[in-house]
């Protein structure tokens, strides 16, 4: 309820895209183009083991041989692949030790999109909130972690991955890969040769991670893509929260973002990961530039009764290609996803989730909101499926779209595959158009068409944005209010 | 304050309002009565500038100021409010929430400061405890699942929460039981004032037993046909509306 109203208070503040600034900051570039000898220099700038080289390699050369999926409700030129650069870092003789050591127009770029990087700020807030521990990632470099030491003395790693490389290669070895195979599809495979950097965690047994992580992804470099890499493991018992934010700077040309995340989950570990996905969405008249988010994420409730929720708002970029998934495993595991996707202007949404129910008696829970104006295309694509062994399996899924005028479009397509004769699948779904009628008695009321659609759409999505941790929430609110601006009318 | 003159409006191209005149002074209450189709809807919803609703000739002012070229929004601001004959349903939204945010809405296009939580709640439970609602029922989402009673009432609380200087009721007794009606009645009533203007349209004189009309007027083929005190509505009662509708 706070949230919605602060909707309306936030909104005369807005712009269109608020992080569409770029910032001139030194740099270090791979040269443009891909082949095997760019993938070693990515793997050479970050002082990288052999048998990380070899793993990049190998993934490079089963790259070569895939071709693009072209199954998503999305289109798009060909990407030329050799017209990017695929590195792109602020220049800096090492990693940075301490915040002091980070470039001040880094820091400035953070505070400017409100990620305060201080922990010193962050601890003199008032007590009792909400602290983060931020990764900071920009381009393809972790600039600065905060908080690592008082997580590192319950036992919580947080840090890059160029870092956790370098100083966890057992843990790396073990689970890098082992939930979104090296060459599972076309990008995570681009991703696996090529990705520069990401965030790490590990939880130990037993441990509630004592603070809210997040990590936030920065866009700067013209011509360049990015490709991160995140990996999560909850041992048993263990709890995590994790956030991650994603800008970019207004460019006419597309980038290509391609990331991968893994996530691990032991007996009885949880593991929330929310997404607030801002990327800039191109010109919305035109449809040039913007961002390809091109992304795999995947979950592995390896564990029994362990728990994993995916929580996304997706506003940003030119086309979104995205399906976070839950395979469940463990018996008893329990898989949710909470989506709210909006597009506007030219945009080209295609996401959803997967469902793979394995073990016996597991649970999911898909609750899709689609939000579709100006002349958009937005598609709901999901899966649930159960093996002969997940007894007693669960799934409830409801997939709503809300069409907001009359030149967009919103596509629901779910694949439900149930192979044994225990199991219990719902699926509900509604299409709806923002009605004339509502609108009109919200503004007779005082609330202007801006307003009066904010409010509507808050409630349409008000379901899963209370999924979301408080601050997000808040951040999602506004978002929401920015990429619906101008939509009526 | 609300002066209608030869007003004009069609739906569609058709013409429903055909040259409506109408004068209600502050502190009046005037009772809109007639049959279906005359345009009683019509006139609540051109008075609050609903799309679809054309204009085509005519003004209407409140206290001198033109309404017809005001969005919706803005002439709530300045305190026309409509009492819908069917309210909407606001799923997600709760009814607090909707109401607090039409207020400040309000407030900020009148250069006045927002309330604050606490005024908002005290206001809140005053008007709701003297309407019979229960505060729980505030906080699901607007009229969702609410009876048709309910929303009704939900529509005077609204009302009572806005203090709007002009009111118009759409059919508010429709829907209602006997006790029902009571209440929002007693809840018009209490907004009676000197400074503030009625319209209550209504197909039944039985609303105007317990919201006493200054005046009553017909509305048959898009005019004000008759105009009279209180005894033309038992007139129309026991009559009908046979000859106003014959006339026009």
């Amino acid at each position: 309820m706070a949230a919605v109203k602060q909707t309306i208070e936030h909104v005369e503040a807005l712009e269109k895209y608020q992080h569409g600034f770029s910032t001139d900051i030194a740099q270090d570039f791979a040269p443009k183009g891909l082949n095997a000898d760019i993938v070693r220099f990515i793997s050479a700038k970050k002082n990288e083991p052999e048998w990380m080289l070899a793993w990049r390699l190998d993934a490079f050369e089963r790259w070569l041989a895939m071709d693009e999926p072209e199954w998503a409700k999305v289109h798009f030129p060909r990407i030329d692949y050799q017209d990017s650069y695929y590195y792109a870092a602020p220049s800096e003789k090492k990693g940075p030790k301490s915040l002091d050591e980070v470039d001040p127009e880094i820091l400035a770029v953070y505070e400017k999109l409100g990620i305060s990087l201080k922990e010193q700020a962050v601890l003199a807030g008032v007590e009792g909130a909400p602290r983060y521990a931020v990764d900071a990632v920009f381009d393809s470099v972790s600039v600065v972690t905060t908080f690592k030491k008082e997580l590192a003395q319950v036992g919580v790693i947080f840090c890059s991955m160029s870092e956790a490389i370098r100083e966890h290669p057992e843990l790396v070895k073990q689970y890098l890969g082992s939930v979104v195979p090296v060459s599972d599809n076309y990008y995570a495979c681009l991703n696996a040769a090529v990705f520069s950097d990401g965030s790490f965690v590990y939880v130990p047994p037993g441990v509630r991670c004592p603070m809210e992580l997040s990590t936030y992804f920065r866009i700067n470099a013209e011509n360049s893509g990015q490709f991160e890499r995140t990996l999560i493991i909850a041992d048993k018992g263990a709890y995590v929260s994790y956030l991650e934010g994603c800008t970019a700077p207004m460019r006419d040309e597309n980038q290509l973002h391609a990331a991968v995340v893994e996530l691990v989950l032991m007996d009885d570990a949880e593991i929330k990961y929310s997404t607030v996905q801002n990327w800039y969405p191109g010109d919305p008249v035109t449809g040039k530039g913007g961002i390809y988010n091109f992304v795999t994420k995947r979950a592995d409730c390896r564990g029994d009764r362990s728990k994993v929720s995916w929580t996304q708002v997706e506003t940003g970029s030119a086309i979104t290609w995205k399906y976070p998934s839950c395979v469940l495993r463990g018996e008893g595991s329990v898989g949710e996803f909470y989506s709210i996707a909006i597009t506007n202007g030219r945009q080209q949404a295609d996401t959803g989730t997967k469902m793979i129910h394995l073990g016996a008696n597991t649970r999911s829970r898909v609750i899709s909101k689609g939000i579709s104006a100006g002349k958009s295309s937005n598609t709901y694509r999901g899966l649930v499926s159960a093996h002969p062994k997940a007894k007693g399996a669960r799934n409830f899924t409801q997939c709503d779209s809300l069409l907001i005028g009359k030149t967009c479009a919103a596509h629901t397509v779910p694949y439900i595959e149930a192979r044994n004769g225990s199991c219990v699948f719902e699926h509900e779904a509604t299409t709806t158009k923002l009605s004339e009628d509502q609108l009109f008695y919200a503004m007779q009321r005082g609330l202007s068409q801006e307003e009066a659609v904010q409010l509507l759409v808050n409630g349409f999505v008000k379901d899963v944005l209370q999924e979301l941790p408080m601050e997000f929430a808040v951040e999602a609110q506004k978002l929401v209010a920015i990429s619906l601006e101008g939509s009526v009318g | 304050m609300l002066h209608i003159e030869n007003l004009r409006a069609e739906v569609d191209g058709k013409e429903i309002l055909k040259g409506l005149s109408l004068d209600v002074p502050a502190g009046e209450v005037h009772a809109i009565m007639g049959p279906n189709g005359a345009g009683k809807s019509t006139l609540s919803y051109v008075l609050t500038g609903r799309s679809g609703y054309d204009v085509t000739g005519g003004t209407a002012t409140l206290d001198g100021e033109d309404l017809l070229a005001l969005d919706p929004n803005e002439r709530a601001a300045k305190g026309v409010f409509l009492s819908f004959q069917y309210p909407l349903e606001i799923p997600g939204v709760p009814a607090l929430t909707f109401i607090r945010t039409a207020m400040n809405a309000q407030r900020k296009a009148r250069g006045e400061a927002e309330i604050t939580a606490p005024a908002f709640l005290k206001l809140a439970r005053e008007h709701a405890a003297a309407l019979k609602i229960d505060f729980e029922m505030l906080k699901r989402a607007l009229n969702v699942g609410f009876s048709g009673g309910e929303k009704k009432r939900m529509e005077i609380f609204q009302m009572a929460m806005l203090a709007p200087r002009f009111l118009i009721l759409d059919e508010t007794d429709s829907g209602l039981d006997i006790d029902a009606l009571k209440i929002v009645s007693e809840g018009v009533n209490a907004m009676r004032s000197p400074d503030r203007g009625m319209l209550v349209i209504t197909h039944y004189q039985r609303l105007l037993d317990y919201i006493k009309p200054d005046k009553v007027h017909v509305l048959a083929g898009g005019r004000i046909a008759a105009t009279g005190g209180p005894d033309l509505a038992l007139e129309l009662e026991r009559e009908g509306y046979d000859k106003y509708a014959r006339a026009a």
